[in-house]
């Protein structure tokens, strides 16, 4: 298999959401890859459309325009056979694991729905066996399974969403702020296990999240958005040390430290004014109401997503010069 | 010298269905003028309620404070007060800042109104002057536009202008102590920091002590002078920043402290998991309450609460590892 085989190719994607009279641009012209077995981290502000593109680039929501290909196919046109398989392949961990699970289901069946979905299960004893796989896996027991969702904490119904994913034996999963609603301890419990999962079988991850400081530590590239466009992805590690996008800049210094001296020392970069509406999105760049090196061209053109390092995607006309 | 603050065996429950929640089962602490207290845990471990407390807002019942439990403000336990002293008390020397701005305003009244009810109760301002001094306050906390905005009502706000908002009302009257209970759990990086900036600000100008709740490190790391660290209803915890930082002696600082990644660090990180979960605060554990979670337990945990150890000065830990028969 090719290393840099690209397994999601997303181009030009737009999702509108009509809001009365105005039309909320939620993603507008967002361009990236994923390469297989990679983690491509998604982060931004609440509204930056992250959740809306992560939903968008698996069919949970229709495209308003650009294309989605995944191994090469249209994941918008998928029809009959490709489209099961598509749906076994794919697979998503929602945010909120209280209203993602269904609290009239058992557990054994909202993990084995998946399996009787595709048929991946000759019978009921073998199917009881790979979800008392499926919850050891995940760190839970074979008695949990004929428990209801009820008796759980936020950290293990975590698990049981990321079981009922795992369940069908997918390639790509993409982590809708998995780990934003728990508790500091358990999120390095649920990230921990994320990442071992991974590596035993080789996923490929889209992990969307608020959590800066997260997604860096769990990804390999990560992807900035802001107001529904990307302004920067680049290597996790290198966008510490080395941000182009003034966006990212006042993002990563806006980020508390664990230590007190780094953050005595440290010099935030201040934006100025408010978050603008995506009904009504500033003209040219997204981000120049706010941005202390705005002229003339940023505010009638919009700048395209370039490569200006080999691996360094960034929006941003200051980077031309 | 006497402190601002000092909280002694402060138990508090909670009655319910299920049985008696035991939230806070016996927190010591103390708060000196101008000083920042952080007070650190994870959801349910009483971090909340022990604020609550503080400003009298537990409803008994379902609640219930113990006897024998002490809050003492300037000297006098607040515990004594009767309702017209605790009305006195709240607002003027002691206000609050709570996470969900939009929950805790009236939507129904102006911004306007709602400064100046509390600037008109603790005062004897007129209402001429009350709406002034409330747009001082709100220029003071940053909101542009003073005048506009307190004819508009709290929907009309963002995130963080509400915040900004509830900040201007704690800071009506000058209280002596702030309280701010996971003020910026809600909002984006960008604005949190605003907001923490600005109550860091506030704090030197006015020279307010101030109890930061929180559960993002990072907050801390950048607020406090001190830290209580809270787990299941107890302190296991307390130093200045630094040492509880640099030099965590609680297990479970330790483990919360590497359960973090940090930004700055450029190379790969293996991060702490805490295993299990925190106890059942209905029937909490006879000994140490993280001994199922800790990877030093030994069987003394098990059977007995561990005695508070002091290190450097004020730098103390509730752990029998540091009793002199345990294994170094």
């Amino acid at each position: 298999m090719n290393q840099n085989e690209k397994i999601l190719e997303v181009s030009h994607l737009k999702k509108y959401f009509k809001a009365g009279k105005g039309v909320l641009k939620a993603v507008d012209d967002v361009s990236f890859f994923i390469r297989k077995g990679e983690t491509l981290g998604v982060v931004g502000e609440s509204g930056c459309g992250k959740t809306t593109c992560g939903r968008t680039c698996i069919g949970i929501y229709d495209r308003t325009e650009g294309e989605v290909l995944y191994k090469g196919k249209d994941v918008h046109s998928l029809k009959g056979q490709d489209k099961k398989d598509f749906t076994k392949e794919v697979q998503i961990i929602f945010q909120d694991p209280y209203s993602s699970l269904d609290p009239k289901m058992k557990v054994g069946d909202i993990i084995a729905e998946g399996l009787r979905a595709h048929k991946m299960c000759a019978s009921k004893e073998e199917e009881r066996k790979v979800v008392n796989d499926l919850l050891e896996t995940v760190g839970l027991n074979a008695e949990h399974a004929t428990r209801y969702v009820h008796e759980f904490s936020g950290g293990q119904r975590q698990r049981i969403g990321i079981a009922r994913a795992l369940a069908v034996e997918p390639e790509f999963i993409v982590c809708d702020e998995p780990i934003s609603a728990l508790d500091v301890s358990i999120q390095a419990q649920i990230v921990n296990l994320l990442i071992r999962l991974q590596k035993e079988k080789g996923l490929t991850y889209m992990f969307i999240a608020h959590d800066l400081s997260m997604v860096k530590h769990i990804s390999d590239r990560v992807c900035v958005m802001y107001l529904g466009t990307i302004a920067e992805i680049t290597d996790s590690g290198s966008l510490y040390s080395n941000p182009l996008h003034p966006y990212t800049q006042a993002l990563l210094s806006a980020i508390p430290i664990p230590d007190p001296k780094v953050e005595e020392a440290k010099n935030r970069i201040k934006l100025e004014g408010e978050l603008p509406s995506p009904i009504n999105p500033p003209e040219g760049c997204r981000f120049q109401n706010r941005c202390k090196y705005a002229c003339d061209r940023c505010r009638c053109e919009r700048p395209e997503l370039k490569e200006v390092e080999p691996g360094h995607w960034v929006a941003c006309h200051l980077t031309d010069k | 010298m006497s402190h601002l603050l000092e909280v002694k065996d402060l138990k508090v429950s909670y009655h319910s269905y299920a049985g008696e929640v035991q939230s806070v089962r016996g927190v010591n602490f103390t708060v000196d003028t101008g000083e920042s207290v952080a007070i650190v845990g994870e959801s349910g471990c009483g971090k909340s309620v022990t604020a609550k407390t503080i400003m009298g807002l537990i409803q008994t019942p379902p609640g219930e404070i113990k006897k024998g439990s002490q809050i003492l403000f300037e000297g006098k336990n607040l515990l004594d007060m009767n309702e017209k002293e605790w009305q006195a008390y709240r607002g003027s020397d002691c206000a609050i800042v709570f996470q969900d701005a939009l929950a805790a305003l009236n939507p129904t009244l102006t911004i306007g109104r709602q400064i100046t009810e509390k600037i008109m109760i603790h005062t004897d301002m007129n209402k001429e002057d009350a709406m002034k001094e409330a747009e001082r306050l709100l220029t003071l906390v940053g909101i542009p536009n003073p005048a506009k905005r307190l004819k508009q009502y709290p929907h009309e706000f963002s995130g963080g202008m509400r915040q900004r908002a509830m900040i201007a009302i704690a800071l009506a009257c000058q209280p002596k102590l702030l309280i701010a209970d996971e003020p910026t759990t809600a909002l984006d990086v960008t604005i949190q920091a605003d907001i923490i900036d600005l109550l860091k600000d506030l704090q030197k100008e006015f020279q307010m002590a101030v109890i930061m709740i929180t559960h993002d490190l990072g907050i801390v790391a950048d607020i406090a002078t001190k830290i209580v660290v809270m787990y299941a209803g107890k302190v296991v915890e307390t130093g200045s920043n630094y040492d509880v930082f640099y030099n965590p002696r609680h297990p479970y600082t330790q483990a919360l402290l590497r359960a973090v990644p940090r930004l700055d660090v450029e190379e790969d990180q293996e991060l702490e998991s805490i295993e299990g979960t925190p106890p059942n605060m209905i029937a909490p554990p006879a000994g140490c309450a993280f001994c199922t979670r800790c990877k030093h337990c030994m069987k003394i945990c098990q059977k007995m609460e561990p005695p508070t150890y002091e290190f450097e000065d004020g730098h103390t830990a509730q752990c029998w590892l540091y009793h002199e028969y345990a294994q170094k």
